[in-house]
C-alpha cells in the first residue's frame, strides 16, 4: 500500500506535493513536466537502464533518473539544465551510433531535440543482427533493438509469466533471447505478443506488418511461411 | 532505410474471440489489419492480448470470405443476388409457417454475432415466425452453470468483474485450462498469486499451466467433482467454518442440506475420486477461511450430465461461506465466446426476451407485444439438442442458422447430420463456408465483426462497442440488417397488416429499442460506452454506474437456496470394449469449430489434432509421440497423431474438437443433463490403436517440425 504521508518538492521551480515514495517521473507529471522516457513503460516494472529520463536533483554530483529515483523533501529538482541536455545528448549519440533508430520515431524526435549529432561516434561498432525468423507470428530484428528489457519484463513477471525470453551474450554483444538460443516455436513461449506490444522501436513487429513495409501483397504476406531457422534445439541430444 | 508504416486510422474495438472482451486499436492500411495493440488504460485487458486477438484476425480479410448470397441447385451452391436469395428463403419459410405453424421452425442465434444483430434475429423469430424456438451454442456449453445458478440464486451471469481478479485472497479454479481459453484472464489470476500471494486451489483431472501456480492442486477422476465439491462442504460443516451469520440473513434450507451430507467424508471422496482426503481437507479449510475466495470455472464444471449438480455443488459451497455479494468473492463461469453472455443478455434464448424476462409471465409478454405491435407465443422454445432431434422426428421443417456450426459442434455428430438431412429448409448466415453451411439450401453471407459496428457484452457483463474498421467484404451485410429484410419480405407474404418494426437506421437505433425494452439496460447508451469504454450491467438508469459485483443486499430469486445433492455416475465409462476415458477441449491457438482460427495465421502454429495420452498408456500401446492412431467410440471414429504428456492421467485421453479432420465430436455422445440438456462432451469410452499415416496434408513432416505444436509440462514456470 502506498505510504499515505506526502511530501513537498520543487521541479523546475513549481512546487509539488506527492506521496512518499513517488518517483520524480511521477511528480513532474502531475506537475504537467515532461521528461522524456525510452526503457520506461507504465506496465514495466522500472528499471532506470537507458538514463534519457535523468534529473539534476539539489545540483548533485550524479544525475538521478526520474523513473526510479523517489522525491526527496524539500528538494529540488531540474528536469533540463546544461548538464542534463549534454548527459541525453550523449546518451543519444551513443545508441544511434550502435543501433539502427530509422523505425523508432519517437528517439529520433529526441535527436533533434537535444540536437544530438549523428556523426558524433563515426567508428562505433554497430549491433548488425539478422533479422530472426522463426515462427509465424512476428519477427525479431536486433539491429534495432536498444536493450530497454521491456519485452523481456512483460514476458516475465510484468504480464505474461511465461519467461521465453532473457539476455543473452555479455557486455556489447549483449543481446535479448531464448535460453539456449533455442527458437521461439521450441521455448516456452505462447505467442501473446505482449513483447511486440511494449518494443518502442521496430525490434518486434508482427509478420504482417513486415511483409507490408516489404511490398508484399495481403496473399503473399498469407502464404509466406517462416523460414526454417535450424539452430540447436533442447530436442537434439 | 525501412519504411515505417502509418495507419490510415487506427479503430478501437472488441476483440472477437473469447469472453474475456479485450480492447484492441486495429491499425489498418490498404484496408489490411497489421498491427493490433491494446491501450493500457483500459479495462478489462489493461494492455495485454493472447495470440488469438494480436496475431489472428487476418480470417477477416481471408480470400474465401462468403462473397455472395448462394442458393443450392441440383446440389451444387450457385451466386444468387439478395433479391433472389431472400425471396426464396422467404418464399419457402411462410410457406412452412402457414402448413405447419411458427413452431416447425428452429433457429440458432449467434454467440459471436452483436447484441443488436441478436435483438433482432430473435425479435424477428418471436414477432414474426410466431416461435420461441431460438437458442443457441450457450446451451453446449454453460447450460449446466446456468440450470444451477438460477435454481441456487436464479442468476447465471458471471458474479464478479475481471478487474477484482488481481486482489482475490483464495480462489477455486476447476474445469477451467485458463492459460489457454481465457488467457488474458489468466494473467491476471497469476499475478494474484504471483505478486499479492493469494492461494489457488486447482481442482482438475489435467495437469494445466495454472497447477504451476496452485498452492494446491486436486487431481479428481473425471466425472467425480460433485463428490469432492461434496466432501469440501462436509468438512467446512464438521469443523464448523461456515459462515452463520451469512446463512442465517441470506440463504434457506442449510439444516435440511446438512443432513444430505451425512456420510460424504473426505475419505469417501478419496476412494470414489482418487483425490487425498487430507487434500481435500486442507481445500476446505483454505477456501472456507480466507476473507474472501471466489471460484472460477468452465466446461469441465457445465458440460456433463450432471452439470446442473455441480454448478449447484459450487453454490452451496458459496453460500455457506458467505462467499458472495463482495468484491473478489463469487461464482464465476467464465464464457467461452465473445458475445456468449450477450446472445443470451438479447433474448437467444427458447424461455426468455432481453435480459431473462420470461415468454410466458403475462405481463411481460403483453409489453413485448405492445412494443413490436403484434401478438405473441408463450410457449417457451426448443433447445438446441432438442431442435436436432425434432429435425429427426419430422416436428422441424426448416433451421434457421446464424454463424454457428452445429454439424462441429453437436454432440455425436453423425446423429446430427442424418437429422439436418430430413430439414426441407436449411438456411446458414455466415462469414464463411463451413461444415454446415454444406448442408444448406442458401447461404447469406454476413459481415465480420470489423465490418460492423454493435456491442459485446463480455464474461462480466461489461457492454462494449464493436466499431468498423474495414468496409464490408463483397455483398455481405450486417447480420441485423439483412434479417431485417428478410422479416419485411416474411411480413408481407404473411399478410401481416402492421410490422414488428424493422427499419433501422443503424445498430445504435436498435440498442436504443433494446434499452427501452429492458429495464437492466436502460442506463446504458452508446454515448455513455464511448465515454466509459464500457458498463457492467445491470444498469437501470443512466446515472447509475453500472454493477461490477452482484447480490450485494439480495439475490435475484430472494434467499440463496442449498440443494441436497446425491452422486450419480450415468456417464458412458470406460469397460472392457473401450477402455480410456476421452475428454474434450481447446487449445490455445484455435477457437471453436475452426471455422475462424484455421483461416488465419494461427493454423501455422496449430496445424493438425493430436491426442495428449500419458506416458504409462503409451507404452502399454507401445506408442511413442508422433505416431498416427484410430480413435473409436461406439458412435465414431477419427485418425490422428498422439502427443505423449503427463497432462492427460492415466486411462484418459485429451482430443481438441476444433479439427474436422478428426472431429472430437464424431465420438462424444449426446446423453444430456435432465435439467440443463447439456451433453455430456467431457465423458465417453473410446479405444485406440495404431495406424500407417493416412494421406493427410503434412502427414509426412515430424510433428516436432510443424508449427509451434508442444508439451507445456516440459516447462516449469
Amino acid at each position: 500500500m502506498p505510504n499515505k504521508n506526502s511530501i513537498t518538492l520543487t521541479i523546475d521551480g513549481q512546487e509539488v506535493t506527492v506521496p512518499e515514495g513517488a518517483t520524480i517521473l511521477e511528480a513532474a507529471k502531475q506537475a504537467g513536466i515532461d521528461i522524456p522516457v525510452i526503457c520506461y513503460h507504465e506496465a514495466t516494472t522500472a528499471n532506470g537502464l537507458c538514463r534519457i529520463c535523468v534529473t539534476d536533483v539539489n545540483g548533485g554530483r550524479l544525475l538521478q533518473p526520474a523513473c526510479v529515483a523517489q522525491c526527496q523533501a524539500d528538494s529540488s529538482v531540474e528536469t533540463r539544465n546544461e548538464r542534463v541536455e549534454r548527459s541525453r545528448k550523449t546518451i543519444l549519440e551513443m545508441l544511434n551510433a550502435s543501433v539502427d533508430l530509422s523505425e523508432a520515431p519517437e528517439i529520433q524526435e529526441m535527436m533533434s531535440n537535444y540536437q544530438a549529432d549523428s556523426e558524433r561516434f563515426p567508428d562505433a561498432k554497430s549491433r548488425d543482427h539478422a533479422i530472426i525468423d522463426d515462427n509465424p507470428f512476428y519477427i525479431r530484428d536486433y539491429s534495432q533493438c536498444v536493450l530497454c528489457w521491456r519485452c523481456v519484463q512483460v514476458c516475465a513477471e510484468d504480464a505474461q509469466y511465461t519467461f521465453a525470453l532473457t539476455l543473452g551474450e555479455r557486455g556489447h554483444d549483449t543481446e535479448v533471447a531464448t535460453s539456449f538460443d533455442i527458437s521461439m516455436t521450441e521455448s516456452p513461449c505462447v505467442f501473446c505478443g505482449q513483447c511486440v506490444g511494449v518494443c518502442p522501436t521496430g525490434a518486434l513487429k508482427s509478420k504482417v506488418e513486415f511483409g507490408m513495409q516489404q511490398g508484399l501483397s495481403a496473399d503473399e504476406i498469407r502464404q509466406s511461411t517462416r523460414k526454417s531457422r535450424k539452430r540447436k534445439s533442447l530436442n537434439d541430444k | 532505410m525501412i519504411q515505417v508504416l502509418s495507419p490510415e486510422k487506427v479503430v478501437k474495438t472488441t476483440c472477437p474471440y473469447c469472453g474475456v472482451g479485450c480492447q484492441m486499436n486495429i491499425h489498418i492500411k490498404d484496408n489490411a489489419i497489421y498491427r493490433v495493440e491494446a491501450p493500457f488504460d483500459s479495462a478489462p485487458n489493461y494492455g495485454n492480448l493472447c495470440v488469438k486477438g494480436r496475431f489472428g484476425l487476418d480470417f477477416a480479410t481471408h480470400p474465401r470470405r462468403l462473397q455472395h448470397p448462394l442458393i443450392k441447385e441440383n446440389g451444387e451452391f450457385r451466386e444468387a443476388t439478395w433479391d433472389e436469395a431472400l425471396n426464396f428463403i422467404a418464399d419457402k419459410l411462410a410457406t412452412i409457417v402457414q402448413e405447419s405453424g411458427g413452431d416447425s421452425v428452429a433457429t440458432y442465434a449467434c454467440a459471436k454475432a452483436t447484441n443488436e444483430d441478436n435483438y433482432i434475429f430473435q425479435k424477428f423469430v418471436r414477432a414474426v415466425l410466431k416461435t420461441n424456438n431460438v437458442d443457441h451454442c450457450a446451451r453446449l456449453c454453460h447450460a449446466g452453470s446456468v440450470t444451477g445458478l438460477q435454481l441456487a440464486i436464479g442468476s447465471s451471469a458471471m458474479s464478479n468483474s475481471i478487474a477484482e481478479m488481481e486482489n482475490l485472497d483464495t480462489f477455486i479454479v476447476t474445469g477451467s485450462n485458463t492459460t489457454e481459453t481465457h488467457p488474458v484472464i489468466s494473467l491476471f489470476l497469476k499475478k494474484a498469486v504471483r505478486q499479492n500471494g493469494a492461494k489457488l486451489i486447482v481442482i482438475d483431472p489435467r495437469q494445466i499451466e495454472l497447477t504451476d501456480f496452485a498452492t494446491l492442486w486436486l487431481r479428481q477422476k473425471p466425472g467425480t467433482d460433485v463428490v469432492v465439491f461434496q466432501a469440501i462442504a462436509y468438512v467446512i460443516v464438521k469443523e464448523e467454518l461456515y459462515d452463520e451469520a451469512f446463512i442465517e440473513a441470506r440463504t434457506e434450507d442449510f439444516e435440511e442440506y446438512v443432513r444430505s451430507l451425512e456420510g460424504c467424508t473426505p475419505e469417501w471422496a478419496e476412494e470414489i475420486s482418487g483425490v487425498p482426503a487430507d487434500d481435500i481437507r486442507k481445500a476446505a479449510r483454505m477456501y472456507a477461511e480466507a476473507d474472501r475466495a471466489a471460484f472460477y470455472w468452465g466446461m469441465g464444471i457445465s458440460q456433463s450430465v450432471h452439470g446442473t449438480d455441480n454448478a449447484l455443488s459450487l453454490a452451496n459451497l458459496a453460500l455457506m461461506t458467505g462467499n458472495l455479494g463482495k468484491a473478489g468473492t463469487g461464482l464465476n463461469p467464465l464464457r467461452g465466446q465473445n458475445n456468449v453472455q450477450g446472445c443470451s443478455d438479447s433474448g437467444g434464448l427458447p424461455n426468455v426476451f432481453t435480459a431473462y424476462q420470461r415468454v410466458d409471465d403475462p405481463e411481460t409478454k403483453l409489453k413485448f407485444e405492445q412494443a413490436w405491435k403484434t401478438t405473441l407465443n408463450p410457449e417457451p422454445g426448443l433447445t438446441v439438442t432438442e431442435m436436432v432431434d425434432g429435425a429427426l422426428n419430422g416436428n422441424i421443417r426448416a433451421m434457421l442458422v446464424m454463424g454457428e456450426n452445429p454439424m462441429m459442434s453437436e454432440p455425436n455428430l453423425s446423429h446430427a447430420q442424418h437429422a439436418i438431412e430430413e430439414l426441407d429448409l436449411l438456411v446458414c448466415i455466415d462469414i464463411f463456408m463451413n461444415e454446415t453451411g454444406e448442408m444448406a439450401d442458401v447461404i447469406l453471407p454476413s459481415a465480420s465483426f470489423a465490418e460492423k459496428d454493435g456491442t459485446f457484452t463480455n464474461s462480466d457483463r461489461r457492454i462494449q462497442r464493436v466499431r468498423q474498421a474495414l468496409p464490408a467484404v463483397g455483398q455481405s451485410r450486417p447480420d441485423w440488417e439483412l434479417l431485417c429484410d428478410l422479416a419485411k419480405r416474411i411480413e408481407s407474404r404473411l399478410g401481416v397488416s402492421e410490422s414488428a418494426g424493422f427499419d433501422y437506421a443503424d445498430a445504435e437505433a436498435i440498442w436504443e429499442e433494446m434499452r427501452e425494452v429492458t429495464p437492466p439496460f436502460y442506463g446504458i447508451t452508446y454515448e455513455r460506452i464511448d465515454r466509459e469504454g464500457g458498463v457492467h450491467w445491470p444498469c437501470p438508469a443512466l446515472d447509475h454506474p453500472g454493477t461490477p459485483y452482484l447480490f450485494e443486499d439480495t439475490f435475484p430469486r430472494g434467499r440463496g437456496k442449498f440443494w441436497a445433492l446425491e452422486y450419480t455416475s450415468d456417464s458412458e465409462h470406460p469397460d472392457d470394449d473401450y477402455p480410456y476415458h476421452l475428454t474434450t477441449g481447446r487449445v490455445l491457438f484455435h477457437w471453436h469449430g475452426g471455422t475462424m482460427t484455421r483461416r488465419t495465421k494461427l493454423e501455422e502454429a496449430f496445424p493438425e489434432p493430436i491426442v495428449e495420452m500419458h506416458p504409462e498408456d503409451a507404452q502399454k500401446l507401445e506408442i511413442i509421440s508422433g505416431d498416427w492412431v484410430e480413435v473409436t467410440s461406439r458412435r465414431g471414429t477419427v485418425v490422428c497423431r498422439v502427443m505423449v504428456t503427463g497432462r492427460s492421467p492415466v486411462g484418459t485421453i485429451f482430443l481438441p474438437f476444433h479439427f474436422v479432420e478428426a472431429a472430437a465430436n464424431l465420438l462424444t455422445l449426446d446423453k444430456i443433463d435432465p435439467r440443463a440438456k447439456i451433453p455430456d462432451f467431457k465423458m465417453a469410452a473410446v479405444n485406440l490403436k495404431k495406424v500407417a499415416a493416412p494421406e493427410r496434408e503434412g502427414a509426412d513432416e515430424a510433428l516436432e517440425e510443424r508449427g509451434a505444436i508442444k508439451d507445456p509440462t516440459k516447462y516449469v514456470h
